[in-house]
């Protein structure tokens, strides 16, 4: 129960969006979060509405998203009771949350509200969920003045140990093939900045994770784009030729590492990060740097020193030369990656992009050029399908001028297209481009590369997506010709109302390159097929 | 190698979920586990018995030291501290075996609790192979019933931490 709430929400003044779907909320507060950089709040009532967040949590939590989840519980005096609408919500969230509580003594509501905010913002960010008996709303309480938040068990380390920055210095300027692995954590660190005079000053490539594309501009030659499964193979040559990692705000992640065994073989590993409990998790870290990136590099800028490393940066060159991401250019068909560079080319670095999950997400990170952090929104650890256009939602209320583009899959928007009533409530001119593909592509894809073709459920009849579009008070407009994708997308840029493209595009399209389960990060499939285009 | 890992943590509740679930989640065992107040009305301390090689021990620590209600953790090896259990048990003694079974409480330095017609319940706190000898000890005699508290710890003077992380 929250009605009490929302009676003092009446007249507040907090820009409030009710979503369709408490989930949809959830990756709203998520989107928002993540284009400002601020804390996002989503409240629910109970049981079912505080059940429907968790997959909008568990999302947080695997990116690092500060969020604040409010959610209303039955009376204290039911708690326990199986109460109409009741659930234990800190208990179903316990594992998925940075930290949750419950508040039972109206006294501690205001201090709880406080710490749930601190502990949501700082360190590793997360979400952070405060259950409030609907006793415990309508009681009073005196307001105290505001204090320091302390909290005994919670002391996030921002500054690095001099010793430790010392020697990661040293280890760099002597180091002959470096390379710089960045995550999501440069971006909650709003680090960019500090990333880019770093690795200019000392003269170091720069490799990003999904979720740390944006930091480093990737129109610049020492850009090495994206690594992992999906990554560019010059990414994952210098990784695994390099004799000096150095991971920023990453967590070696299965999808970035490959086999782990046989992941970085003859590097040294330096790990900056908040989180110490990232370090040496997966893969073991010689040089271990525990603080906020932002500060660490700034102290890092001071010691490192320019080096040529002419060999390293020639090899470097050559790979890309001779491996550049490839698709057939010369197809009469809608090719996907088609459309997503057509985008970057209508929108450049003024977009904010946002994805579902799958094939299209994919492309999105590989032939989009990031160039600014917190311009590229994506669920990257839970992988979470029917994120894209909340998310959105959420970007646009944070930035309301901002040009918001989700670029979904057809069966990632079918999950929570309802949203897209709540873009035309709120009039929030979100745009969407749908890789219409007709499956759910990624999954078919590995059901046509390690099921043998068997294309078991991975088909979906979809709706007339532009009708739906339209119905629900949106622009809907379809694309079925190649010849029409660049006149849609400027179409698409100029409407003031939330639009939905539906690229109809090559239906049995693959991501490439590849690394297969189990596999090297350097035994990437699909560098082949890449030559037979050329 | 098995592992004492000392907690002190907020005394609210869904602390020991908390925990415990933690452990379940990342798929750490725990051997034994004792919970109890501390001197500090507002801190409990939770001695956790974990075997896993120094990675895992390591990893435990940290995503314990990741509990925002966990205010101190500390990990010690089996050798560096004063580790005890409280352990209760009922042992059949029937009068003419009684001397013997009481001589042995006597060698163990347990204490007898109560005692039956047919049966003497025995207090005894000590370290985890001290039990293990007294039950194995008492076992041909017929054990009726036994209770463990799991392990509690304290550094002993003059010997090291492994790491103690304020
Ligand atoms: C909520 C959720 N359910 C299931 C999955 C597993 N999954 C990963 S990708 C994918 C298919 C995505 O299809 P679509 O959105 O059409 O994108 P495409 O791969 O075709 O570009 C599925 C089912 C998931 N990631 N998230
Ligand atoms: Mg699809």
């Amino acid at each position: 129960m929250v009605l009490p709430l929302f009676d003092k929400l009446y007249d507040a003044p907090i820009n409030f969006i009710i979503p369709r779907h408490e989930q949809g909320g959830a990756h709203m507060a998520d989107g928002y979060a993540r284009a400002s950089g601020k804390v996002g709040v989503v409240l629910t009532t109970s049981g079912p509405g505080a059940c429907n967040l968790t997959t909008g949590i568990a999302n947080a939590m695997m990116d690092s998203v500060p969020i604040v989840a409010l959610t209303g519980q039955v009376r204290t005096d039911l708690i326990g009771n199986d109460a109409f609408q009741e659930s234990d919500i800190t208990g179903v969230t316990r594992s998925i949350t940075k930290h949750n509580m419950i508040v039972k003594d109206v006294k501690d509501l205001q201090q709880s509200i406080r710490e749930a905010f601190y502990i949501a913002g700082t360190g590793r960010p997360g979400p952070v969920l405060i259950d409030i008996p609907v006793d415990i709303e309508v009681a009073k309480c005196q307001m105290k003045p505001l204090t320091e938040v302390s909290l005994p068990g919670y002391k996030p380390q921002v500054k690095g140990h001099h010793r430790q920055i010392k020697m990661a210095a040293e280890a760099i300027n002597k180091s002959e093939k470096p390379v710089v692995y960045v995550g999501g954590g440069v971006v909650s660190s709003n680090a960019a900045e500090e990333l880019r005079a770093f690795a200019q000053k000392a003269n170091l490539p720069v490799t990003m994770t999904l979720l740390g594309l944006g930091t480093y501009d990737q129109t610049r030659a020492e850009s090495l784009d994206m690594l992992g499964m999906h990554g560019t193979a010059y990414a994952n040559y210098a990784v695994q030729e390099c004799d000096l990692l150095i991971a920023i705000g990453a967590r070696f992640d299965d999808r970035v590492t490959g086999k782990v065994k046989t992941f970085a073989p003859h590097a040294k590993v330096i790990h900056i990060d908040i989180d110490p409990s990232s370090i040496s998790k997966n893969v073991a870290v010689n040089i271990p740097v525990v603080g906020d990136a932002k500060y660490i590099l700034t102290e890092l800028i001071k010691e490192v020193q320019h080096k040529e490393r002419k060999e390293w940066f020639d090899k470097i060159a050559d790979w890309k030369s001779r491996f550049p991401l490839r698709y057939d250019t010369k197809s009469p068909n809608i090719k996907p990656q088609y459309v997503i560079e057509q985008i970057w080319e209508a929108t450049k670095d003024r977009a904010i992009i946002v994805t579902g999950v799958g094939q299209h997400q994919m492309w999105t990170s590989q032939f989009y050029k990031h160039t600014k952090p917190r311009h590229f929104i994506t669920s990257g650890g839970l992988g979470t399908m029917g994120f894209g256009l909340p998310a959105a939602i959420g970007a646009q209320v944070a930035l309301p001028d901002a040009l918001v583009v989700d670029i979904d899959g057809d069966s990632s928007f079918n999950m929570t297209l309802t949203e897209i009533s709540t873009a035309v409530q709120y009039e929030l001119p979100i745009k969407v481009c749908i890789i219409n593909n007709g499956y759910m592509g990624m999954v078919r894809q590995w059901q046509e590369l390690f099921y043998n073709k068997r294309y078991s459920k991975s088909y979906l009849k979809n709706p007339d997506f532009a009708a739906v579009a339209e119905a629900l008070g949106a622009v809907g407009i379809t694309v079925e010709k190649k010849s029409e994708v660049k006149n849609a997308i400027a179409k698409m840029i100029a409407e003031k109302k939330p639009c939905i493209v539906d690229f109809h595009v090559e239906r049995e399209e693959n991501v490439w390159p590849m690394v297969a389960t189990g596999k090297s990060l350097h035994e990437m499939d699909g560098l082949d097929i890449f030559e037979s285009m050329a | 190698m098995k592992h004492i890992i000392s907690t002190l943590v907020q005394n609210k509740p869904g602390v020991l979920a908390h925990v415990a679930g933690m452990f379940a989640a990342r798929a750490f065992n725990i051997d034994s586990l004792a919970v109890g107040r501390t001197d500090d009305p507002a801190l409990s301390r939770m001695t956790i018995v974990v075997i896993g090689d120094d990675k895992v021990v390591e990893q435990v620590r940290k995503q314990l030291e990741k509990i925002i209600d966990v205010v101190k953790v500390q990990d010690f090896a089996i050798k560096d501290v004063i580790a005890h259990d409280l352990m209760l048990m009922c042992v059949h003694a029937p009068p003419e075996k009684r001397p013997e079974i009481l001589a042995l409480v006597e060698m163990f330095k347990g204490k007898v609790v109560d005692i039956g017609q047919k049966f003497v319940m025995v207090e005894l706190a000590d370290t985890e192979e001290k039990l293990e000898a007294f039950i194995e000890a008492c076992r041909p005699y017929g054990i009726k019933n036994l209770a463990r508290t799991g392990t509690v710890a304290m550094a002993g003077f003059e010997r090291t931490e492994i790491a103690d992380n304020q």
